[in-house]
């Protein structure tokens, strides 16, 4: 459904434009207009992919376009949670304009769906795709945090007061909430292996193909394993835990896109154009 | 028609031995203000009296006596020449005076714009002049528009916010570290001043067990039961540093007390937990090297004093729109001032009508004997209407709203005109 989508990107658009101007201008009412407005792009986006449910008959990851189209309902579905748990005001600087760009992107692409397979229709594949791309979200949001920590940071640091220093909460508030998105994307993530494990080997009668996505993931697991683990011993945290969240959404990134477009394996049928 | 007279000086004016000598308590003000009421001059009277200023403003028919006899009472009071304190006076008249008021209240006129105790004090002095019923019509609307003008400058500008002093400073950088200060651990190192402020500052927002260490270590202890904590020895800071979160540093010590190597050793120890150091001496007590190392922040006078500059540049950039809402609210006032005096104008004019027609009725009838009672009153009846018709225009345009810029001076000329004035 064209309409619905314009109409979530339009909502997106209007967010990011809404937390910008809070930025600037530090009115409350800004960032409660950009919430809401995120909010509402949510719903409509809800309706967009509920449609091309309904209208496919099977859960609508096959192409690039729906692809990314779920990744961006996921990450804005998790920093509306995030953002009623944390309160952290300024999230939404980050989280508007990614799902913005993510949701532009996915609409240029194109969405007519290819044969649907077979593949598609088991509810370990829906649970798998949820919870791992909840995980994404939730490790794109503390990628974003550590970004802001890091500013605020140096602000400190430098004695420069500058424009972020009033502007950007405290260096614990951010510390606490990109750990909090870190477990819960830890979380998501072990999930979306386990299921992924259940679904492949239901369909290809094994569970670890030595698929490169598969390998990937698996790098990931471990690399926020050993960042978890090391905070809850050594006491990784502030600077350090900016950057490996930084450092781990990239692989994620890596994880995500570029072992579909580089590598060979089966999860490419997902993002085929 | 009352006028508002205001006659004060302050901090700008006059030195502080000076203010000394003609600040008054609670009960000189309440003295001073029965003999404000008792003078013939002097309709109506608040006074506001502090370390940094004192006000006396007055509504009156004659200005020039209220203030000399606002003059004499201070002298007299205070057992001071006027001769002294004069040329330390401020003398503000009509909107001058209101506009004064109001910036004092929203703390432009304070020496640290945008403290807020002014107000309070203020409110005070207005309620004192409420109980001794000194204030009526005038000052009342004036001190209720004064609250709200003063509300309306700390909500909409950021004159108060942000640290003028060191101590301040200190807790503000602390909170954009911490968030929160309960539960954190303090070390004062030394003693002085604005450390130890910047230590009651800190038990005021909820910080948590206070270390005391000092050279002479039962000085270490007085100070410590100052703050509820414990003291511990000089040379037991280095193990302490694990443990605590906050260190303010103020000794008379040339080397550094706290080293690089020493914070770098333990950074591990406090599993990498933010630690925040105030450094107030000159010469330096902390290394300042130790803001390189990881979670850990340095800050020294100069630092904290670019703070401070930082927070009076923003403060005195809102006192700019401070000033624009204190002008906006002047015309507010002087508006209702205005309007204030239209009702008595249109009620002067059209008494002076009714006494004449009555004049001229009684004159009227009494020549004409031969007239019925029902012809009298027919007569009477005439004369009231056509004042009614004459006075409708005129009555209508002064209470209209279409002529604020010359209002007073409409109603100046109709006063004029019409003689209201005896």
């Amino acid at each position: 459904m064209e309409i619905l989508i314009i109409i979530t990107i339009f909502f997106y658009m209007l967010s990011t434009a809404g937390y910008f101007a809070y930025l600037f201008l530090q009115k409350n009412y800004l960032q409660k207009a950009g919430f809401y407005l995120i909010s509402g792009g949510f719903l409509c986006h809800t309706a967009s992919i509920g449609y091309g449910f309904f209208q496919s008959g099977h859960f609508p990851v096959n192409n690039l376009h729906q692809t990314l189209s779920m990744a961006a309902w996921t990450i804005a579905g998790v920093f509306l949670i995030f953002q009623y748990r944390f309160h952290l005001k300024i999230l939404g600087i980050f989280a508007a304009p990614l799902v913005t760009l993510v949701m532009v992107i996915a609409a240029r692409l194109p969405s007519a769906p290819h044969q649907a397979d077979n593949l598609l229709n088991s509810i370990w594949l829906v649970a798998h795709v949820i919870t791992i791309f909840m995980g994404e979200a939730s490790f794109a949001l503390a990628c974003g945090v550590g970004f802001l920590y890091l500013v605020q940071e140096h602000t400190i640091k430098s004695k420069n007061h500058g424009f972020f220093f009033k502007r950007l909460p405290s260096l614990e508030l951010l510390d606490t909430t990109g750990y909090g998105c870190i477990v819960a994307g830890f979380t998501m993530l072990t999930l979306g292996l386990i299921t992924g494990f259940i679904y492949a080997k239901s369909v290809w009668g094994r569970f670890w193909s030595w698929d490169p996505k598969e390998v990937w993931s698996g790098i990931t697991w471990l690399l926020y394993a050993v960042l978890l683990h090391q905070r809850l011993t050594v006491g990784w945290r502030g600077r350090r835990a900016a950057i490996m969240a930084i450092i781990g959404f990239a692989v994620i990134l890596f994880t995500f896109f570029g072992v579909n477009f580089l590598l060979q394996g089966h999860h490419g049928e997902f993002t085929r154009l | 028609m009352l006028e508002i007279v205001l006659l004060g000086l302050n901090h700008k004016t006059a030195p502080v031995e000076l203010r000394e000598c003609l600040a008054l308590s609670q009960e000189e003000t309440s003295k001073a203000l029965k003999a404000f009421q008792e003078s013939p001059v002097i309709s109506e009277a608040v006074l506001v009296s502090t370390c940094n200023r004192v006000e006396i403003l007055m509504a009156t028919e004659d200005k020039s006596n209220a203030v000399r006899a606002a003059k004499m009472f201070l002298s007299e009071f205070k057992k001071l020449p006027a001769s002294e304190f004069e040329k330390s006076l401020y003398i503000h008249k009509g909107d001058d005076a209101v506009r004064h008021m109001f910036r004092v209240a929203s703390s432009l006129d304070s020496m640290v714009v945008g403290e807020p105790q002014i107000l309070g004090q203020i409110k005070e002095a207005y309620k004192m002049a409420t109980l001794k019923k000194t204030s009526g019509v005038i000052l009342n609307k004036l001190l209720h528009r004064t609250f709200f003008v003063a509300k309306r400058v700390r909500s909409e500008t950021g004159i108060g916010d942000h640290a003028v002093s060191i101590s301040y400073a200190a807790v503000e950088l602390g909170r954009k570290i911490f968030g929160t200060f309960e539960g954190k651990k303090v070390l004062l190192i030394g003693a002085g001043e604005m450390a130890e402020l910047a230590v009651e500052h800190l038990i005021r927002n909820k910080a948590g067990d206070i270390l005391v260490a000092n050279r002479t270590f039962e000085n270490g202890v007085k100070l410590a039961k100052r703050f509820k904590g414990k003291a511990i020895r000089f040379e037991e800071i280095a193990d302490s540093l694990p443990h605590v979160d906050i260190v303010i540093s103020s000794t008379g010590s040339t080397d550094y007390v706290v080293t690089r190597k020493q914070v770098k050793a333990m950074i591990r120890r406090r599993r990498n937990r933010p630690i925040f150091f105030i450094d107030i001496a000159v010469p330096r007590d902390i290394d300042p090297e130790i803001n390189r190392l990881t979670n850990s922040y340095v800050y020294d006078i100069d630092d904290l004093k670019g703070v401070i500059n930082e927070s009076i540049g923003n403060r005195n950039k809102e006192a700019v729109k401070g000033e624009r809402i204190v002008d906006e609210a002047v015309i507010g006032f002087r508006q209702w001032y205005d309007n204030l005096d239209v009702v008595p104008t249109i009620v002067a004019l059209r008494n002076k009508m009714d006494a004449i027609a009555q004049a001229e009725i009684k004159k009227t009838l009494h020549s004409l004997k031969h007239l019925s009672d029902d012809d009298r009153r027919a007569i009477t009846r005439m004369t009231s209407a056509m004042i009614n018709k004459i006075l409708h225009d005129p009555t209508l345009l002064l209470k209209s709203n279409g002529y604020h810029q010359n209002k007073s001076g409409y109603l100046d000329i109709t006063r004029k005109l019409f003689k209201l004035d005896e």
